[in-house]
Protein backbone atom coordinates (compact mmCIF):
# COMPACT_ATOMS: atom_id res chain seq x y z
CA UNK A 1 0.00 0.00 0.00
CA UNK A 2 2.77 2.38 1.07
CA UNK A 3 4.70 1.40 -1.98
CA UNK A 4 1.96 1.93 -4.01
CA UNK A 5 1.25 5.34 -2.56
CA UNK A 6 4.60 6.52 -3.42
CA UNK A 7 4.62 5.39 -6.47
CA UNK A 8 1.45 7.00 -6.98
CA UNK A 9 3.08 10.50 -6.08
CA UNK A 10 6.28 9.85 -8.27
CA UNK A 11 3.50 9.77 -11.69
CA UNK A 12 1.89 12.84 -10.12
CA UNK A 13 5.38 14.48 -9.46
CA UNK A 14 6.82 13.60 -12.68
CA UNK A 15 3.61 14.04 -15.22
CA UNK A 16 3.84 17.48 -13.40
CA UNK A 17 7.31 17.89 -14.44
CA UNK A 18 6.70 16.34 -17.94
CA UNK A 19 3.25 18.87 -18.25
CA UNK A 20 5.67 21.83 -16.98
CA UNK A 21 8.50 21.30 -19.44
CA UNK A 22 6.11 20.93 -22.72
CA UNK A 23 3.77 23.47 -21.87
CA UNK A 24 6.82 26.23 -21.47
CA UNK A 25 8.41 24.84 -24.57
CA UNK A 26 4.77 25.52 -26.25
CA UNK A 27 4.97 29.05 -25.13
CA UNK A 28 8.06 30.21 -25.83
CA UNK A 29 6.39 30.44 -29.85
CA UNK A 30 2.58 31.25 -28.93
CA UNK A 31 3.02 35.18 -27.43
CA UNK A 32 5.71 35.83 -30.22
CA UNK A 33 2.55 35.00 -32.60
CA UNK A 34 0.37 36.47 -30.92
CA UNK A 35 1.73 39.83 -30.89
CA UNK A 36 3.84 40.03 -33.79
CA UNK A 37 0.95 38.97 -36.33
CA UNK A 38 -0.82 42.37 -34.88
CA UNK A 39 2.75 44.46 -35.73
CA UNK A 40 2.50 43.21 -39.09
CA UNK A 41 -0.62 44.22 -39.48
CA UNK A 42 -0.17 48.02 -38.37
CA UNK A 43 3.03 48.11 -40.47
CA UNK A 44 1.11 46.98 -43.47
CA UNK A 45 -1.59 49.56 -42.82
CA UNK A 46 1.10 51.86 -42.69
CA UNK A 47 1.83 50.84 -46.46
CA UNK A 48 -1.90 50.49 -47.31
CA UNK A 49 -2.41 54.41 -46.40
CA UNK A 50 1.06 55.36 -47.78
CA UNK A 51 1.65 53.38 -50.10
CA UNK A 52 5.32 53.68 -49.44
CA UNK A 53 7.14 50.83 -50.76
CA UNK A 54 9.53 51.62 -47.49
CA UNK A 55 6.80 49.84 -45.68
CA UNK A 56 6.34 46.88 -47.95
CA UNK A 57 9.38 45.94 -47.80
CA UNK A 58 9.55 46.37 -43.36
CA UNK A 59 6.42 44.54 -43.25
CA UNK A 60 7.37 41.55 -45.73
CA UNK A 61 10.93 41.05 -43.41
CA UNK A 62 8.46 40.85 -40.04
CA UNK A 63 6.02 38.53 -41.63
CA UNK A 64 8.94 36.57 -42.67
CA UNK A 65 10.29 36.64 -38.92
CA UNK A 66 6.00 35.85 -37.78
CA UNK A 67 6.17 32.86 -40.47
CA UNK A 68 8.90 31.20 -38.77
CA UNK A 69 7.76 31.21 -35.53
CA UNK A 70 4.34 30.38 -36.71
CA UNK A 71 5.87 27.54 -38.75
CA UNK A 72 8.38 26.74 -35.66
CA UNK A 73 5.63 26.71 -33.26
CA UNK A 74 2.84 24.79 -34.60
CA UNK A 75 1.70 21.74 -33.28
CA UNK A 76 3.68 21.84 -30.12
CA UNK A 77 0.61 22.27 -28.00
CA UNK A 78 -0.80 19.04 -29.42
CA UNK A 79 1.78 17.14 -27.52
CA UNK A 80 -0.20 18.83 -24.20
CA UNK A 81 -3.58 17.35 -25.21
CA UNK A 82 -1.47 13.84 -25.86
CA UNK A 83 -1.17 14.06 -22.45
CA UNK A 84 -4.09 14.74 -20.91
CA UNK A 85 -5.19 11.05 -22.21
CA UNK A 86 -2.10 9.83 -20.86
CA UNK A 87 -0.86 11.20 -17.74
CA UNK A 88 -4.09 12.54 -16.75
CA UNK A 89 -7.17 10.49 -17.90
CA UNK A 90 -9.17 11.17 -14.76
CA UNK A 91 -8.87 15.06 -14.99
CA UNK A 92 -9.65 14.21 -18.71
CA UNK A 93 -12.85 12.56 -18.39
CA UNK A 94 -13.83 14.36 -15.29
CA UNK A 95 -13.71 17.67 -17.49
CA UNK A 96 -16.26 16.01 -19.92
CA UNK A 97 -17.01 18.38 -22.39
CA UNK A 98 -16.53 21.62 -20.83
CA UNK A 99 -12.93 21.65 -21.47
CA UNK A 100 -13.84 19.47 -25.44
CA UNK A 101 -16.00 22.15 -26.78
CA UNK A 102 -13.57 25.26 -26.27
CA UNK A 103 -10.53 23.16 -27.63
CA UNK A 104 -12.54 21.83 -30.91
CA UNK A 105 -13.54 25.79 -31.33
CA UNK A 106 -10.45 26.51 -31.16
CA UNK A 107 -8.74 23.46 -33.19
CA UNK A 108 -11.92 24.03 -36.18
CA UNK A 109 -11.12 27.96 -35.99
CA UNK A 110 -7.21 27.52 -36.12
CA UNK A 111 -7.87 25.37 -39.03
CA UNK A 112 -10.07 27.78 -41.29
CA UNK A 113 -9.49 30.93 -40.19
CA UNK A 114 -5.39 30.75 -39.89
CA UNK A 115 -4.71 28.71 -43.00
CA UNK A 116 -7.00 30.33 -44.61
CA UNK A 117 -6.06 33.88 -44.02
CA UNK A 118 -2.16 33.00 -43.53
CA UNK A 119 -1.69 31.46 -47.12
CA UNK A 120 -3.02 35.02 -48.41
CA UNK A 121 -0.68 36.91 -45.93
CA UNK A 122 2.33 35.05 -47.23
CA UNK A 123 1.25 34.07 -50.99
CA UNK A 124 -1.18 36.73 -51.74
CA UNK A 125 1.40 39.72 -52.56
CA UNK A 126 0.70 41.26 -56.14
CA UNK A 127 -2.17 38.90 -56.64
CA UNK A 128 -4.30 39.82 -54.68
CA UNK A 129 -5.91 43.36 -53.83
CA UNK A 130 -4.00 46.02 -51.39
CA UNK A 131 -7.11 45.88 -49.33
CA UNK A 132 -8.10 42.25 -49.43
CA UNK A 133 -4.06 41.08 -48.79
CA UNK A 134 -4.42 43.50 -45.73
CA UNK A 135 -7.53 42.28 -44.52
CA UNK A 136 -5.80 39.05 -44.57
CA UNK A 137 -2.80 40.24 -42.08
CA UNK A 138 -5.47 41.64 -39.72
CA UNK A 139 -8.03 38.35 -40.04
CA UNK A 140 -4.37 35.76 -39.48
CA UNK A 141 -3.59 37.70 -36.42
CA UNK A 142 -7.17 38.05 -35.13
CA UNK A 143 -7.90 34.49 -36.01
CA UNK A 144 -4.17 33.54 -33.96
CA UNK A 145 -5.80 36.16 -31.17
CA UNK A 146 -9.05 34.05 -30.73
CA UNK A 147 -7.28 30.53 -30.76
CA UNK A 148 -6.08 31.80 -27.37
CA UNK A 149 -9.36 32.89 -26.31
CA UNK A 150 -10.67 29.18 -26.29
CA UNK A 151 -7.53 27.70 -24.62
CA UNK A 152 -7.45 30.03 -21.93
CA UNK A 153 -11.18 29.80 -21.05
CA UNK A 154 -10.31 26.39 -21.34
CA UNK A 155 -7.50 26.96 -18.13
CA UNK A 156 -10.03 29.71 -16.16
CA UNK A 157 -12.86 27.04 -16.13
CA UNK A 158 -10.07 24.85 -14.05
CA UNK A 159 -8.78 27.85 -12.22
CA UNK A 160 -12.51 28.79 -11.69
CA UNK A 161 -15.38 25.95 -12.12
CA UNK A 162 -18.54 27.35 -13.31
CA UNK A 163 -21.79 26.91 -15.42
CA UNK A 164 -21.49 23.00 -14.98
CA UNK A 165 -23.22 20.63 -12.67
CA UNK A 166 -21.68 16.72 -11.86
CA UNK A 167 -23.12 14.11 -13.53
CA UNK A 168 -22.29 10.96 -10.87
CA UNK A 169 -23.53 8.50 -13.13
CA UNK A 170 -20.92 9.50 -15.79
CA UNK A 171 -18.18 10.89 -13.43
CA UNK A 172 -17.95 13.42 -15.60
CA UNK A 173 -18.75 17.59 -15.04
CA UNK A 174 -21.89 18.38 -17.77
CA UNK A 175 -21.99 22.12 -19.28
CA UNK A 176 -25.37 23.69 -17.97
CA UNK A 177 -24.50 27.17 -19.26
CA UNK A 178 -21.83 27.68 -22.40
CA UNK A 179 -22.01 31.44 -21.47
CA UNK A 180 -21.26 31.57 -17.67
CA UNK A 181 -18.43 29.22 -19.15
CA UNK A 182 -16.71 31.99 -21.67
CA UNK A 183 -17.72 35.22 -19.80
CA UNK A 184 -16.36 34.05 -16.21
CA UNK A 185 -14.58 37.10 -15.13
CA UNK A 186 -12.04 35.33 -14.59
CA UNK A 187 -12.09 33.65 -18.29
CA UNK A 188 -12.20 37.36 -20.17
CA UNK A 189 -9.08 38.60 -17.40
CA UNK A 190 -7.16 35.64 -18.42
CA UNK A 191 -7.35 36.06 -21.80
CA UNK A 192 -6.99 40.27 -22.07
CA UNK A 193 -4.20 39.71 -19.56
CA UNK A 194 -2.33 36.86 -21.60
CA UNK A 195 -2.60 38.04 -24.98
CA UNK A 196 -1.34 41.25 -24.02
CA UNK A 197 1.72 39.84 -22.45
CA UNK A 198 2.28 38.26 -25.67
CA UNK A 199 1.98 42.02 -27.19
CA UNK A 200 4.90 43.51 -24.96
CA UNK A 201 6.76 40.15 -25.77
CA UNK A 202 6.78 40.63 -29.65
CA UNK A 203 7.34 44.27 -29.25
CA UNK A 204 10.14 43.62 -27.00
CA UNK A 205 11.45 41.33 -29.72
CA UNK A 206 10.97 43.62 -32.61
CA UNK A 207 12.93 46.30 -30.63
CA UNK A 208 16.05 44.01 -29.94
CA UNK A 209 16.23 42.84 -33.68
CA UNK A 210 15.93 45.98 -34.62
CA UNK A 211 18.71 46.99 -32.09
CA UNK A 212 20.71 44.34 -33.92
CA UNK A 213 20.79 45.87 -37.25
CA UNK A 214 21.48 49.29 -35.68
CA UNK A 215 24.52 47.67 -33.67
CA UNK A 216 25.50 46.17 -37.17
CA UNK A 217 24.81 49.74 -39.10
CA UNK A 218 22.15 47.62 -41.35
CA UNK A 219 18.70 48.73 -42.12
CA UNK A 220 18.78 51.42 -40.28
CA UNK A 221 15.85 53.24 -41.29
CA UNK A 222 13.53 49.92 -40.83
CA UNK A 223 15.33 49.04 -37.56
CA UNK A 224 13.90 52.86 -36.26
CA UNK A 225 10.72 52.67 -37.33
CA UNK A 226 10.15 49.27 -36.37
CA UNK A 227 11.63 50.30 -32.94
CA UNK A 228 9.10 53.46 -32.85
CA UNK A 229 6.03 50.54 -34.06
CA UNK A 230 6.89 48.40 -31.76
CA UNK A 231 7.38 50.67 -28.97
CA UNK A 232 3.61 52.22 -29.16
CA UNK A 233 1.94 49.16 -29.70
CA UNK A 234 4.10 47.42 -26.52
CA UNK A 235 3.17 50.75 -24.09
CA UNK A 236 -0.58 50.80 -25.28
CA UNK A 237 -0.47 47.14 -24.67
CA UNK A 238 1.69 47.28 -21.16
CA UNK A 239 -0.87 50.18 -20.01
CA UNK A 240 -4.05 47.13 -20.97
CA UNK A 241 -1.41 44.62 -19.15
CA UNK A 242 -0.95 46.71 -16.09
CA UNK A 243 -5.16 47.27 -15.63
CA UNK A 244 -5.85 43.34 -16.38
CA UNK A 245 -3.53 42.78 -14.20
CA UNK A 246 -5.14 44.59 -11.30
CA UNK A 247 -8.02 42.89 -12.05
CA UNK A 248 -6.13 39.26 -11.93
CA UNK A 249 -5.59 41.02 -8.45
CA UNK A 250 -9.06 41.78 -7.59
CA UNK A 251 -10.42 38.13 -8.74
CA UNK A 252 -7.77 35.86 -7.57
CA UNK A 253 -8.14 37.43 -4.06
CA UNK A 254 -12.23 36.26 -4.58
CA UNK A 255 -11.83 33.06 -5.67
CA UNK A 256 -8.10 31.93 -5.29
CA UNK A 257 -7.20 33.22 -2.18
CA UNK A 258 -4.28 30.93 -1.25
CA UNK A 259 -2.82 32.13 -4.58
CA UNK A 260 -2.43 35.77 -3.91
CA UNK A 261 -1.22 35.08 -0.22
CA UNK A 262 1.26 32.62 -1.85
CA UNK A 263 2.12 35.35 -4.40
CA UNK A 264 3.09 37.99 -1.24
CA UNK A 265 4.15 35.16 0.97
CA UNK A 266 1.10 36.32 3.63
CA UNK A 267 1.22 34.05 6.39
CA UNK A 268 -0.72 36.08 9.10
CA UNK A 269 -3.96 37.51 7.46
CA UNK A 270 -4.13 41.23 7.83
CA UNK A 271 -6.44 44.95 8.14
CA UNK A 272 -4.51 46.97 5.77
CA UNK A 273 -1.95 44.95 4.37
CA UNK A 274 0.66 45.77 2.71
CA UNK A 275 2.09 45.05 -0.83
CA UNK A 276 5.74 43.50 -0.69
CA UNK A 277 7.64 45.77 -3.46
CA UNK A 278 10.89 43.51 -3.03
CA UNK A 279 11.73 41.18 -0.76
CA UNK A 280 14.17 37.94 0.49
CA UNK A 281 12.35 35.29 2.41
CA UNK A 282 13.92 33.33 4.95
CA UNK A 283 14.07 29.81 4.60
CA UNK A 284 10.91 27.68 5.60
CA UNK A 285 12.57 26.08 8.73
CA UNK A 286 14.06 29.64 9.91
CA UNK A 287 10.60 31.63 9.23
CA UNK A 288 8.93 28.41 12.01
CA UNK A 289 11.21 29.22 14.24
CA UNK A 290 12.13 32.60 14.03
CA UNK A 291 8.55 33.93 13.53
CA UNK A 292 9.52 36.12 10.73
CA UNK A 293 9.11 35.54 6.83
CA UNK A 294 11.58 37.64 5.61
CA UNK A 295 15.10 39.08 5.72
CA UNK A 296 14.72 41.89 4.38
CA UNK A 297 11.29 43.49 2.66
CA UNK A 298 10.27 46.68 0.82
CA UNK A 299 6.54 47.28 1.60
CA UNK A 300 3.93 50.03 0.00
CA UNK A 301 1.33 49.75 3.37
CA UNK A 302 -2.24 49.35 2.82
CA UNK A 303 -1.56 48.42 -1.37
CA UNK A 304 -2.22 44.78 -1.26
CA UNK A 305 -5.45 45.26 0.88
CA UNK A 306 -6.10 47.82 -2.08
CA UNK A 307 -5.45 46.43 -5.01
CA UNK A 308 -7.24 43.13 -3.67
CA UNK A 309 -9.80 44.77 -2.78
CA UNK A 310 -10.19 48.32 -3.64
CA UNK A 311 -10.35 49.14 -0.35
CA UNK A 312 -7.07 49.86 1.63
CA UNK A 313 -8.37 48.72 4.83
CA UNK A 314 -9.75 45.28 3.79
CA UNK A 315 -8.85 42.12 5.14
CA UNK A 316 -6.10 39.75 3.24
CA UNK A 317 -6.31 36.10 4.52
CA UNK A 318 -3.25 35.07 4.75
CA UNK A 319 -1.67 31.41 4.02
CA UNK A 320 -2.51 30.17 8.02
CA UNK A 321 -5.75 31.88 7.75
CA UNK A 322 -6.89 29.75 5.00
CA UNK A 323 -4.94 26.56 6.98
CA UNK A 324 -6.69 27.03 10.22
CA UNK A 325 -9.63 28.96 9.26
CA UNK A 326 -10.92 32.48 10.65
CA UNK A 327 -14.66 32.44 11.67
CA UNK A 328 -14.46 36.12 12.07
CA UNK A 329 -13.72 36.44 8.72
CA UNK A 330 -15.99 33.83 7.48
CA UNK A 331 -13.10 30.98 6.47
CA UNK A 332 -13.70 28.03 7.12
CA UNK A 333 -10.45 25.53 8.32
CA UNK A 334 -8.88 23.20 5.83
CA UNK A 335 -9.99 19.96 7.76
CA UNK A 336 -13.16 21.45 7.92
CA UNK A 337 -13.32 21.36 3.86
CA UNK A 338 -11.24 17.97 3.90
CA UNK A 339 -14.06 16.38 6.39
CA UNK A 340 -16.78 17.70 3.80
CA UNK A 341 -14.77 16.52 0.70
CA UNK A 342 -14.46 13.16 2.70
CA UNK A 343 -18.03 13.37 2.96
CA UNK A 344 -18.82 14.26 -0.79
CA UNK A 345 -16.67 11.23 -1.98
CA UNK A 346 -18.46 9.14 0.34
CA UNK A 347 -21.62 10.08 -1.40
CA UNK A 348 -20.45 9.55 -4.69
CA UNK A 349 -19.65 6.23 -3.53
CA UNK A 350 -22.60 5.17 -1.61
CA UNK A 351 -24.36 6.16 -4.92
CA UNK A 352 -21.92 3.44 -6.80
CA UNK A 353 -22.87 0.88 -4.24
CA UNK A 354 -26.36 1.89 -4.71
CA UNK A 355 -25.72 0.94 -8.61
CA UNK A 356 -23.85 -2.05 -8.26
CA UNK A 357 -26.59 -3.36 -5.62
CA UNK A 358 -29.33 -2.48 -8.16
CA UNK A 359 -31.00 -0.36 -5.26
CA UNK A 360 -32.80 1.90 -7.47
CA UNK A 361 -34.58 4.05 -4.24
CA UNK A 362 -30.96 4.44 -2.95
CA UNK A 363 -29.63 5.83 -6.18
CA UNK A 364 -32.70 8.09 -7.01
CA UNK A 365 -32.40 9.70 -2.87
CA UNK A 366 -28.32 10.20 -3.90
CA UNK A 367 -29.08 11.38 -7.17
CA UNK A 368 -31.24 14.24 -5.95
CA UNK A 369 -28.28 15.21 -4.06
CA UNK A 370 -26.33 15.94 -7.05
CA UNK A 371 -29.14 17.73 -8.72
CA UNK A 372 -28.42 21.53 -8.49
CA UNK A 373 -32.57 22.04 -9.32
CA UNK A 374 -33.57 20.65 -6.07
CA UNK A 375 -33.04 21.81 -2.14
CA UNK A 376 -31.44 18.90 -1.27
CA UNK A 377 -29.48 19.26 -4.21
CA UNK A 378 -28.53 22.79 -3.62
CA UNK A 379 -27.43 22.44 -0.08
CA UNK A 380 -25.47 19.12 -0.76
CA UNK A 381 -23.49 21.08 -4.28
CA UNK A 382 -23.12 24.27 -1.78
CA UNK A 383 -21.69 23.09 0.92
CA UNK A 384 -20.20 19.42 0.35
CA UNK A 385 -19.56 19.12 -3.33
CA UNK A 386 -17.68 22.73 -3.61
CA UNK A 387 -15.32 21.27 -1.28
CA UNK A 388 -14.54 17.83 -3.09
CA UNK A 389 -11.14 17.90 -3.79
CA UNK A 390 -10.13 18.54 -0.06
CA UNK A 391 -11.17 14.83 0.43
CA UNK A 392 -7.96 13.73 -1.12
CA UNK A 393 -5.59 14.98 1.28
CA UNK A 394 -4.21 13.53 4.12
CA UNK A 395 -2.91 16.90 5.66
CA UNK A 396 -3.76 20.68 5.27
CA UNK A 397 -0.51 21.97 4.66
CA UNK A 398 -0.90 20.03 1.19
CA UNK A 399 -2.82 23.03 -0.29
CA UNK A 400 -0.16 25.22 0.15
CA UNK A 401 1.63 25.60 -3.27
CA UNK A 402 5.14 26.72 -3.10
CA UNK A 403 5.58 29.97 -2.05
CA UNK A 404 9.32 31.30 -2.76
CA UNK A 405 9.31 30.32 -6.26
CA UNK A 406 5.97 32.21 -6.66
CA UNK A 407 6.52 35.16 -4.78
CA UNK A 408 10.12 35.23 -6.52
CA UNK A 409 8.45 34.76 -10.27
CA UNK A 410 5.51 37.20 -9.47
CA UNK A 411 8.27 40.08 -8.59
CA UNK A 412 10.26 38.98 -11.58
CA UNK A 413 7.68 39.55 -13.79
CA UNK A 414 6.06 43.06 -12.21
CA UNK A 415 9.50 44.06 -11.95
CA UNK A 416 10.34 43.15 -15.81
CA UNK A 417 7.34 45.15 -16.83
CA UNK A 418 7.89 48.22 -15.47
CA UNK A 419 11.67 48.25 -17.36
CA UNK A 420 9.77 46.92 -20.53
CA UNK A 421 7.48 50.45 -19.88
CA UNK A 422 10.64 52.74 -19.19
CA UNK A 423 12.24 50.62 -22.08
CA UNK A 424 9.37 51.69 -24.51
CA UNK A 425 9.09 55.73 -23.01
CA UNK A 426 12.76 55.24 -23.90
CA UNK A 427 12.30 54.49 -27.51
CA UNK A 428 9.80 56.69 -28.12
CA UNK A 429 11.85 59.86 -26.34
CA UNK A 430 14.62 59.00 -28.76
CA UNK A 431 13.05 58.37 -31.91
CA UNK A 432 11.87 62.01 -30.98
CA UNK A 433 14.78 63.59 -30.53
CA UNK A 434 16.51 61.50 -33.42
CA UNK A 435 18.75 59.83 -31.48
CA UNK A 436 17.24 55.67 -31.73
CA UNK A 437 20.87 54.13 -32.42
CA UNK A 438 23.45 56.39 -31.31
CA UNK A 439 23.96 54.45 -28.15
CA UNK A 440 25.71 51.34 -29.10
CA UNK A 441 25.45 50.02 -25.16
CA UNK A 442 22.25 51.17 -25.31
CA UNK A 443 21.66 49.40 -28.21
CA UNK A 444 23.07 46.13 -26.32
CA UNK A 445 20.85 46.40 -23.61
CA UNK A 446 17.56 46.33 -26.06
CA UNK A 447 19.03 43.11 -27.56
CA UNK A 448 19.62 41.35 -24.67
CA UNK A 449 15.93 42.87 -23.21
CA UNK A 450 14.82 39.78 -25.90
CA UNK A 451 15.58 36.66 -23.45
CA UNK A 452 14.56 39.17 -20.84
CA UNK A 453 10.62 39.49 -22.31
CA UNK A 454 11.24 35.60 -22.46
CA UNK A 455 11.94 34.73 -18.57
CA UNK A 456 8.80 37.75 -17.69
CA UNK A 457 6.53 35.31 -19.96
CA UNK A 458 7.39 32.28 -18.33
CA UNK A 459 7.19 33.78 -14.98
CA UNK A 460 3.48 35.00 -15.62
CA UNK A 461 3.14 31.54 -16.28
CA UNK A 462 4.54 30.32 -13.32
CA UNK A 463 2.43 32.46 -11.30
CA UNK A 464 -0.82 31.55 -12.60
CA UNK A 465 -0.37 27.51 -13.19
CA UNK A 466 2.18 26.67 -9.76
CA UNK A 467 -0.14 29.21 -7.68
CA UNK A 468 -3.03 26.98 -8.26
CA UNK A 469 -1.17 23.97 -6.87
CA UNK A 470 -2.27 21.15 -5.84
CA UNK A 471 -5.32 21.89 -8.52
CA UNK A 472 -6.06 20.60 -11.29
CA UNK A 473 -9.15 22.09 -11.09
CA UNK A 474 -9.67 24.30 -8.16
CA UNK A 475 -10.98 22.38 -4.95
CA UNK A 476 -12.61 19.77 -7.10
CA UNK A 477 -9.79 17.63 -8.53
CA UNK A 478 -5.95 17.64 -7.21
CA UNK A 479 -3.22 16.59 -9.16
CA UNK A 480 -3.22 13.25 -7.12
CA UNK A 481 -6.42 12.37 -8.04
CA UNK A 482 -6.15 14.10 -11.46
CA UNK A 483 -3.36 11.65 -13.11
CA UNK A 484 -3.48 8.16 -14.28
CA UNK A 485 -2.26 4.88 -12.92
CA UNK A 486 0.59 4.87 -15.07
CA UNK A 487 4.00 3.31 -14.18
CA UNK A 488 6.17 6.01 -12.97
CA UNK A 489 9.51 4.94 -14.49
CA UNK A 490 7.87 5.24 -18.21
CA UNK A 491 6.49 9.03 -17.50
CA UNK A 492 9.74 9.86 -16.29
CA UNK A 493 11.87 8.05 -19.32
CA UNK A 494 9.35 9.50 -21.43
CA UNK A 495 10.57 13.24 -19.72
CA UNK A 496 14.12 13.39 -20.50
CA UNK A 497 13.32 11.91 -23.88
CA UNK A 498 11.26 14.79 -24.48
CA UNK A 499 13.87 16.80 -22.80
CA UNK A 500 16.49 15.57 -25.22
CA UNK A 501 14.26 16.14 -28.37
CA UNK A 502 12.62 19.31 -27.50
CA UNK A 503 16.29 20.67 -26.73
CA UNK A 504 17.41 19.18 -30.26
CA UNK A 505 14.17 21.19 -32.06
CA UNK A 506 14.66 24.43 -30.51
CA UNK A 507 18.93 24.49 -31.36
CA UNK A 508 17.80 23.96 -34.75
CA UNK A 509 14.94 25.98 -34.73
CA UNK A 510 16.43 29.25 -33.22
CA UNK A 511 19.48 28.55 -35.73
CA UNK A 512 16.68 28.77 -38.73
CA UNK A 513 15.12 31.99 -37.20
CA UNK A 514 19.15 33.31 -36.27
CA UNK A 515 20.01 32.98 -39.63
CA UNK A 516 16.62 34.53 -41.77
CA UNK A 517 17.30 37.80 -39.16
CA UNK A 518 20.87 37.98 -40.48
CA UNK A 519 19.92 37.60 -44.08
CA UNK A 520 17.82 40.93 -43.19
CA UNK A 521 15.00 42.15 -45.31
CA UNK A 522 15.12 40.79 -49.20
CA UNK A 523 14.62 43.92 -52.04
CA UNK A 524 11.11 44.08 -54.52
CA UNK A 525 12.19 41.71 -57.41
CA UNK B 1 -11.79 27.98 -69.85
CA UNK B 2 -9.70 26.25 -66.84
CA UNK B 3 -8.23 29.81 -65.89
CA UNK B 4 -11.43 30.90 -64.90
CA UNK B 5 -12.52 28.00 -62.70
CA UNK B 6 -12.29 29.20 -59.46
CA UNK B 7 -11.29 25.82 -57.73
CA UNK B 8 -7.88 25.75 -60.41
CA UNK B 9 -7.66 29.37 -59.34
CA UNK B 10 -7.48 28.29 -55.45
CA UNK B 11 -5.26 25.45 -56.32
CA UNK B 12 -2.77 27.49 -58.73
CA UNK B 13 -2.99 30.17 -56.08
CA UNK B 14 -1.43 27.53 -53.70
CA UNK B 15 0.81 26.00 -56.38
CA UNK B 16 2.68 28.81 -57.22
CA UNK B 17 2.82 29.74 -53.41
CA UNK B 18 4.37 26.87 -52.91
CA UNK B 19 6.75 26.87 -55.55
CA UNK B 20 8.02 30.12 -54.77
CA UNK B 21 8.92 29.69 -51.69
CA UNK B 22 12.57 30.10 -50.11
CA UNK B 23 13.02 29.79 -46.73
CA UNK B 24 9.32 28.01 -46.60
CA UNK B 25 10.54 24.95 -47.95
CA UNK B 26 13.35 24.92 -44.78
CA UNK B 27 9.91 25.24 -42.51
CA UNK B 28 8.33 22.57 -44.56
CA UNK B 29 11.03 20.36 -43.53
CA UNK B 30 11.26 21.20 -40.02
CA UNK B 31 6.94 21.10 -39.83
CA UNK B 32 6.48 17.69 -41.41
CA UNK B 33 9.40 16.29 -39.56
CA UNK B 34 8.07 17.50 -36.61
CA UNK B 35 4.61 16.44 -37.50
CA UNK B 36 6.06 12.86 -38.08
CA UNK B 37 8.05 12.61 -34.30
CA UNK B 38 4.58 14.03 -32.54
CA UNK B 39 2.14 11.79 -34.54
CA UNK B 40 3.90 8.36 -36.03
CA UNK B 41 6.55 8.21 -32.84
CA UNK B 42 5.73 9.95 -29.90
CA UNK B 43 1.28 9.22 -30.18
CA UNK B 44 2.10 5.90 -31.43
CA UNK B 45 5.20 4.62 -28.83
CA UNK B 46 4.62 7.32 -25.79
CA UNK B 47 1.19 8.62 -25.78
CA UNK B 48 -1.19 5.24 -25.64
CA UNK B 49 -5.05 6.59 -24.50
CA UNK B 50 -5.02 5.25 -20.70
CA UNK B 51 -8.82 5.11 -20.75
CA UNK B 52 -8.84 3.95 -24.54
CA UNK B 53 -8.93 0.60 -23.46
CA UNK B 54 -12.63 0.83 -22.37
CA UNK B 55 -15.21 0.03 -24.83
CA UNK B 56 -17.88 2.83 -24.13
CA UNK B 57 -18.73 5.87 -21.94
CA UNK B 58 -20.02 4.15 -19.44
CA UNK B 59 -17.04 1.83 -18.79
CA UNK B 60 -14.78 5.11 -18.81
CA UNK B 61 -17.27 6.17 -16.03
CA UNK B 62 -17.43 3.38 -14.08
CA UNK B 63 -13.33 2.91 -13.98
CA UNK B 64 -12.87 7.11 -13.44
CA UNK B 65 -15.42 6.59 -10.47
CA UNK B 66 -13.86 3.97 -9.18
CA UNK B 67 -10.70 5.41 -9.07
CA UNK B 68 -12.09 8.79 -7.78
CA UNK B 69 -13.88 7.10 -4.77
CA UNK B 70 -10.55 4.80 -3.91
CA UNK B 71 -8.27 7.40 -3.74
CA UNK B 72 -10.22 9.02 -1.08
CA UNK B 73 -7.50 9.38 1.73
CA UNK B 74 -9.27 8.20 4.83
Amino acid sequence: MLLATTDLMNVVDWSRAQFAMTAIYHWLFVPLTLGLGFICAIMETLYYRSGDPFWKRTVKFWMRIFGINFAIGVATGIILEFEFGTNWSNYSHFVGDIFGAPLAIEGIMAFFMESTFIAIMFFGWNKVSKGFHLASTWLTAIGANLSALWILVANAWMQYPVGMTFNPETARNEMTSFWEVLFSPVAMNKFFHTVTSGYVLAAIVVIGISAWFLLKKREERMAQKSMVVASVFGGVSLLLLLWTGDGSAKIIAKVQPMKLASMEALYDGKTGAGLSVIGVLKSEPQRTQENDIFHFNLEVPKMLSWLSFGDGNAYVPGINDLLNGNPDQGILSTEEKMRRGRIAIETLAEYRDARQSGDSTRMASTLLKFNPETPEGQAFLNDYFKYFGYGYFSSPTEVVPPVPLIFYSFRVMVGLGVYFLLLFILVLYLAKKQKLGTYPWLNRVMLWSIPLAYLCSVSGWIVAEFGRQPWTIQDLLPTVAAVSRVDSTSVMVTFFIFVALFTTLLIAELKIMTKQIQIGPHDEQ
Amino acid sequence: MKENNPVYRVYRFYRDGFRQMTVGRTLWVVILLKLFILFAILKVFFFPDFLGRFSDDTQKGAYVRDQLIERNTP
